[in-house]
């Protein structure tokens, strides 16, 4: 940014195409083969087939809404719902908690080793999921779990009201073990890009700190924050593998329905009804990434 | 017109007040930054503090600001120990290095924020901003973000931020440092016009020599952590109280000396001692490329015994010239002359020169950190027999 002007008086003499050299085939785009490859068999492919899926009747035969129509039942609703509630939840405490982590990181020192090891465990954690999770949680605070047990010993029962872990309760607290990690890497970037000369400034200036979170780092973060949560958010709604090795019964959220759909014995004409289930949660990660990436936007125009 | 509406509407509306510095120290972790700094400004003064790297310069005006806090002495504002209060209650405009301005705010914005923060009413906030806007020439670029101006525009909204709250004490840290040359100029002569214009008590901290010259009432050079010396810029120049301060400031050779007596023996002429307590014996002389002169242009009298050599360099610097003569037995020195005369003296070609028998400074200490900038290479003679 200090050298715009810089630039701009040199361009004149810089920007001339360079005289004599053979014209170049532009093949940049080359490199991009691979990736672009990738993403289509494993991304773009199945979006489609599930899309169309979900529009095409079982047997092979033609358009229909029919497997739409047939979302409209309560189990399917209560499952929608369910995926909300747990990807929210877990999203809003994954977030705050991760935020203020990111944020303690991010005033410390650049370099320093406490950060490193913390980044890194979280790109670890963040990642962490599935039977291993699952058994961590049942091999601690499970209905036998050492903590359960330790603390039954000294007279405090986690489980007065009945098992909760492998219900949504529990989802929320097995999934904030993968989001919070995943919130301090998405955000740290945003609040390393808080300088401390704003702050300064703003003291200077007469602000109190209460002045300066209201009108400099409260606006600059919360587009971040915000984009940050819904990437959460669309993470915990497409998670399955630490959902079905939690919960063995039932469909409560809705990508065990969709893997309860392909498993079991599928009703003659109702092919395609994992594919309608599949194509509402792809219109609700897609609304969700939509509002992330207007928000990213905002955010590194800011805070580069 | 700017000038006329700064003037009328955009004055302090009382003289600049006075600052004082009384024996500032601050320590970091077994580092003392600041070691005994005193340093009053006098009311409406713009102070530059020119030093090396790490000598202080920041912490002090950190201290001034209330951004650090002190372990010893005071800052006294307008005969008031500021001492103990937080940055936000004394009312001190402050400059940073880069990247200051609020990146979601408008310059606009940006210079209305401390008046925002006062309760000033957002009619005349707007009219306020924008006189300041005006006042740095930045009026066509009020509506603009920071990341749509150039580094030398933003440092314009960064003090026309700090002058509209109408501080008491303007305090700038090195603003020009992260802008090329030409805009750094501009831009220092700029914020002397409007520092001049509004009147406030200023302390400037920069490592470039040249702009503390070029901008300051008086410039003090620090040296880790303490004051050197505070003089008008022309005699920190010309009448260095200290051989760190010759050599800091402005471009200096070392040659080997002989003290003896009130004198020193600098290639074989006798010149008198700045400092007359200095104790016989070998020495280096501090020998500033001005005081010498080519022999057989001038029939000065004054002139002492002429020095033979080669001229190994010249450097055209406009109207003077710089031209480096070896003078044998691996010593060299930098003579500083009139473009005209020196034009004769191409390299290779053999030259005469005097040395002006101006009292002299001599140290016994390494050299000091050269300053940066091609100007300031001093030319390196130690470690030669005398
Ligand atoms: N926050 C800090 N923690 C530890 N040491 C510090 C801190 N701030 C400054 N120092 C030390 O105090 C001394 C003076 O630092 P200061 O920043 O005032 O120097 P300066 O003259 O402004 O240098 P520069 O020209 O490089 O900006 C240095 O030795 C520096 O390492
Ligand atoms: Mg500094």
């Amino acid at each position: 940014m200090a050298l715009d002007l810089a630039e701009a008086t040199s361009t004149p003499a810089d920007g001339r195409p360079a005289k004599g050299g053979r014209r170049r085939l532009p093949l940049a785009w080359l490199g991009g083969v691979p990736f672009i490859g990738y993403v289509s068999i494993f991304l773009l492919l199945p979006t489609a087939i599930v899309i169309f899926g979900a529009f095409l009747k079982g047997n092979g035969g033609g358009f229909t809404l029919d497997n739409l129509k047939s979302l409209n039942q309560d189990y399917v609703r209560s499952a929608f719902e369910n995926s909300v509630i747990l990807s929210a939840a877990s999203a809003l405490i994954g977030a705050v908690v991760g935020g203020v982590f990111a944020y303690v990181i991010a005033t410390g020192r650049r370099d320093g080793t406490m950060r490193r090891i913390v980044t890194s465990a979280c790109g670890v954690l963040a990642q962490f999921g599935g039977v291993t999770l699952a058994f961590a949680f049942i091999a601690t605070i499970g209905g036998a779990g050492f903590i359960t047990v330790f603390l039954a010993n000294h007279g405090i029962d986690i489980y007065s009201d009945g098992v909760w872990l492998y219900k949504l309760n529990g989802l929320v607290l097995v999934y904030t073990y993968f989001q919070i990690p995943l919130m301090v890497l998405v955000f740290l970037p945003a609040v390393d890009g808080i300088r401390p000369q704003w702050r300064e400034a703003a003291e200077s200036l007469g602000g109190t700190t209460w002045h300066y979170w209201r009108h400099v780092a409260g606006p600059l973060l919360f587009p971040a924050f915000i984009g940050s949560a819904l990437l959460l958010f669309a993470n915990a709604f497409s998670a399955y593998a630490t959902a079905a090795a939690l919960v063995s019964q039932g469909g409560i959220i809705v990508p065990l329905q969709i893997g309860n759909s392909l498993s079991s014995e599928v009703i003659v004409g109702q092919q395609n009804y994992g594919k309608a289930l599949a194509f509402g949660m792809i219109v609700v990660v897609a609304i969700v990434m939509a509002l992330y990436v207007v928000l990213q936007r905002r955010t590194t125009k800011w805070l580069k | 017109m700017t000038e006329a509406v700064g003037v009328a509407t955009l004055g302090t509306g009382r003289a600049g007040v006075q600052v004082r510095l009384e024996d500032l120290r601050r320590r970091y972790a077994g580092v003392s930054a600041l070691d005994g700094f005193s340093l009053t400004l006098e009311p409406g003064e713009l102070i530059a503090l020119l030093g090396p790297s790490g000598c202080g310069k920041t912490t002090a005006l950190r201290l001034v600001a209330g951004l650090e806090d002190a372990d010893g002495g005071q800052v006294v504002v307008d005969g008031k120990d500021v001492t103990g209060l937080p940055a936000n209650k004394r009312d001190m405009g402050m400059v940073f290095q880069a990247y200051s301005l609020f990146p979601h705010m408008t310059a606009r914005q940006n210079v209305a924020f401390g008046l925002r923060l006062r309760g000033v009413k957002s009619s005349e906030r707007k009219q306020r901003a924008g006189d300041m806007l005006d006042l740095v020439g930045l009026s066509a670029q009020a509506d603009r973000y920071a990341h749509q101006m150039s580094g030398g525009q933003q440092q314009r909204v960064a003090l026309a931020r700090a002058l509209a709250i109408r501080p008491k004490v303007l305090l700038l840290d090195e603003p020009l440092s992260a802008l090329d040359a030409k805009v750094r100029a501009q831009l220092r002569d700029e914020i002397r016009r409007v520092q001049l214009e509004v009147g406030t008590t200023t302390l400037f901290v920069t490592h470039d020599q040249e702009e503390a010259l070029a901008i300051a009432d008086r410039v003090g050079v620090m040296r880790a952590g303490h004051l050197e010396q505070l003089d008008a810029p022309g005699t920190v120049y010309s009448r260095p109280q200290t051989p760190f301060v010759a050599e800091f400031v402005g471009l200096s050779n070392r040659i080997p000396a002989m003290v003896s007596g009130k004198t020193a023996e600098v290639l074989g002429v006798h010149l008198p001692l700045v400092d007359e307590t200095t104790s016989d014996g070998p020495a280096i002389a501090i020998v500033r490329p001005e005081a010498f002169t080519l022999a057989g242009t001038i029939g000065d009298t004054s002139l002492d015994a002429p020095l033979a050599g080669t001229v190994i360099a010249t450097a055209f610097l406009g109207a003077v010239s710089r031209i480096t003569v070896d003078l044998g037995g691996g010593l060299t020195v930098m003579a500083q002359l009139p473009t005209s005369e020196a034009s004769a003296y191409p390299a290779g070609t053999a030259a005469l020169l005097h040395l002006r028998t101006d009292a002299v400074l001599v140290t016994r200490e390494a050299a000091v950190v050269p300053a940066p900038g091609p100007a300031a290479a001093a030319v390196e003679n130690v470690g030669r027999a005398g």
